[in-house]
């Protein structure tokens, strides 16, 4: 079964026609660019705390989520797409945060995982050395909330980046749109 | 050993330590200045060698600070606790890391969240927080109005 | 950083600083550690902390004695319910409570089911970080079916925020007995990989063994605990020393091996496995009928003075100090964490040794790094 229509989920983006001696595809090239940028994000492990676990979860056999192709997890960032933010930002590691960013090449998406990263969480009242929520130090995509979340919810943000960045407009694009 | 015992034993070592009976363990208080002898005594007591330093920590009692020292002998299995009173203006004591190789970690945390200055330490630089941070956060006047809400 | 700069000053000719974290995939964690080598030899670690450091202990004396526990979930999140039951306690003392039968025999439960899925964890991130990704996957199959147990009754899979002063929160899921031995039934098959994977793998073994030595007098020195202090022939299981609940009248020994090298590190850990999964045969079948929390107050206020009380944590000891001045929030809490003490213990055993054998010192000593920063 070959659709031809342009749905936004993992079907490819393109008129396919069959004709004799192969086939033509007809798209636009920022499309299948997307599509193919989407279906191949490769993470970087930069896990703080808690929610580290839970990545690593998603990782192992029961949650997979190499089927979504993140399955190759960079240890550096220079080779990575998308940095998932699992974990409590301190004062001491902002800095460190800004410079993994600042290493990653474009284009490159956040995702903040769990409460602490998208605002302090639990440690957001009186405590001295906590940033509240990642979104200070770098521009975040996607938020996710839950102490921890579950696999599936991280999986539900991993699809989501995805239909975001089968969209297709930058973060950039998006800033000027609005 | 029952504590009755051992309060016999200690007062016998430590003779100028004041003893609280109050509490689980025995609380004994001493002086700054024979602190680190006492720590020495109790290290190298045959009868039952205090060689397991489990928690080293201070309290701030805003008029003055106090050092605890959470001692326990792995042959008997008995615990004691150790507390030293400090001058606000100037905390100074001894460091026992030559003693228990655990302390030079816990007094470097001590010092990097109270300000207390241990004498003769090898190494005492900030732990935690960052090198250039202003202040000793877990002091009761620690003054922190964007992040700490006085309820 | 100024003491990277104060360290590259006392260094002899030749030798090379380089930095491990704080983002590695083996430290477990936001480590940092400086390293002092000259060619491959280790002349120095020191490890750099504070980047997760939470202010737990500060935050604690602004939360009541019902919501201090659950900031301890958050240190050593993979043993989360031994951290909470330690808290717990410390309040149950304070204040004389009686903990019903029940509710006590179901904390052990969770308690030592907790153990072991932090000791798969253990395992199978430390034979990643000696390269091999097959344990990994094997590791994480036991703790899921241990995290659908937990979830089922306690409502999480990580932080389950199950022990309340007094007992537990709610009472056992009606499915939690069958559950658990259909668990024991699984691991007893399945257990037999383990060895025949990593511990009978000749390259494992000869990176494990004589790598990252430790004396038992040094261990006692360094304030080591737990299975690292236990893999150099230290007695010093709490549970054995200082019983709290029921361990007093359970049957199981404490492991303890006299080489003191990362293999008998890793042996204790294993066989620490069997004991657990050894408590609860005990128990599943006799947990009493009963309440499953003391009545208590809706406000706790503890007495003034002070208190101590020390559970095992899959790490180690860890301890629970609270001053208090008689008002509804703690005075001041102190952590006594494990991990802080073992990881003091690191440079004295990597001196001397390749760099290739830290990271399987390292993965011996099982850090968890909140856990040490708090």
């Amino acid at each position: 079964m070959v659709s031809t229509e342009n749905k936004t989920n993992q079907e490819f983006p393109g008129q396919i026609h069959e004709t004799a001696g192969g086939g033509i595809v007809l798209s636009k090239l920022d499309d299948v660019i997307n599509w193919a940028r989407s279906n191949s994000l490769w993470p970087l492990t930069f896990a703080t705390s808690c929610c580290g676990i839970e990545m690593m979860a998603v990782a192992s056999a029961k949650y997979d989520f190499s089927r979504f192709g993140f399955e190759v997890a960079r240890a550096t960032p220079r080779q990575a797409d998308v940095i998932i933010i699992a974990g409590t930002i301190v004062n001491k590691m902002a800095p460190v945060l800004k410079r993994l960013y600042d290493q990653m090449a474009d284009p490159k998406y956040v995702i903040a995982m769990g409460a602490c990263a998208i605002s302090g969480g639990p440690f957001f009242y009186n405590t001295y050395s906590v940033v509240k929520g990642a979104d200070h130090v770098i521009p975040v995509d996607v938020y996710i909330p839950g102490c921890p979340p579950r696999p599936e919810a991280l999986l539900h943000a991993l699809i989501s980046l995805q239909d975001k960045i089968k969209m297709g407009m930058t973060r950039e694009q998006i800033k000027q749109s609005v | 050993m029952l504590k009755e015992e051992l309060t016999i034993i200690i007062k016998e070592l430590l003779p100028n330590a004041v003893i609280e009976e109050a509490g689980e363990w025995l609380n004994c208080s001493l002086e700054a200045s024979e602190f680190k002898q006492a720590a020495l005594q109790l290290r190298n007591f045959n009868q039952m060698p205090f060689d397991f330093l489990f928690c080293l920590t201070c309290v701030d009692w805003k008029t003055h600070f106090t050092m605890v020292y959470h001692l326990r002998s792995k042959k008997t299995n008995d615990n004691i606790v150790i507390k030293v009173k400090l001058n606000r203006d100037t905390p100074e004591i001894d460091t026992v890391s030559d003693i228990w190789r655990t302390a030079e970690f816990h007094e470097r945390e001590v010092f990097d969240l109270f300000g207390i200055i241990f004498l003769q330490h090898p190494d005492l630089r900030r732990l935690l927080l960052t090198d250039d941070w202003v202040g000793y956060p877990l002091r009761k006047d620690y003054d922190d109005p964007i992040n700490m809400i006085k309820l | 950083m100024k003491t990277m700069v104060e360290e590259i000053g006392k260094t002899v000719e030749g030798d090379l600083i380089i930095n491990v974290g704080p983002q590695h995939p083996a430290t477990h964690g936001v480590l940092h550690l400086v390293i002092t080598l000259n060619g491959e030899t280790i002349k120095k670690v020191e490890p750099h902390l504070g980047y997760i450091h939470r202010s737990i202990e500060k935050m604690c004396e602004s939360l009541t004695y019902r919501q201090f526990i659950y900031t301890t979930s958050r240190m050593d999140y993979l043993s989360a319910h031994i951290n909470n039951h330690a808290c717990a306690m410390v309040v149950e003392k304070a204040l004389q409570i009686e903990v019903p039968a029940r509710a006590q025999v179901i904390r052990v439960l969770m308690d030592e089911l907790t153990r072991i899925a932090s000791h798969e964890l253990w395992w199978g991130a430390m034979a990643m970080d000696l390269g091999a990704f097959t344990p990994f996957f094997h590791a994480f199959r036991e703790r899921e079916t241990i995290n659908d147990i937990m979830e089922e009754t306690c409502g999480a899979r990580l932080t389950m925020n199950y022990n309340v002063p007094g007992g537990v929160m709610a009472d056992l899921h009606p499915n939690f007995v069958e559950r658990v031995k259909n668990f024991l039934k699984l691991y007893k098959l399945k257990i037999h990989e383990y060895d025949e994977l990593v511990t009978g793998n000749i390259i494992f073994q000869n990176r494990m063994k004589g790598v990252g030595f430790l004396s038992a007098e040094d261990a006692i020195s360094y304030g080591v605990t737990g299975p690292a202090a236990r893999g150099s022939g230290v007695s010093c299981d709490v549970r054995k020393h200082f019983p709290y609940e029921i361990y007093q009248q359970l049957q199981f020994d404490e492991i303890l091996e006299t080489a003191g090298d990362s293999f008998a590190r890793y042996m204790v850990r294993l066989r620490e496995m069997n004991e657990s999964i050894k408590i609860i045969e005990q128990l599943i079948d006799m947990i009493p009928e009963g309440d499953f929390q003391a009545k208590t107050k809706a406000v706790l206020k503890l007495p003034k003075g002070e208190f101590f009380q020390s559970v095992e944590t899959a790490r180690g000891e860890l301890g629970v100090y609270i001053v208090s001045e008689g008002g509804t929030t703690p005075y001041r809490i102190k952590f006594r964490s494990p991990g802080f003490s073992n990881l003091s213990a690191l440079n004295h055993m990597t001196t001397g040794e390749k760099l290739g054998d830290l990271v399987a010192s390292m993965g011996t000593l099982d850090l968890v790094i909140p856990d040490i920063d708090r």
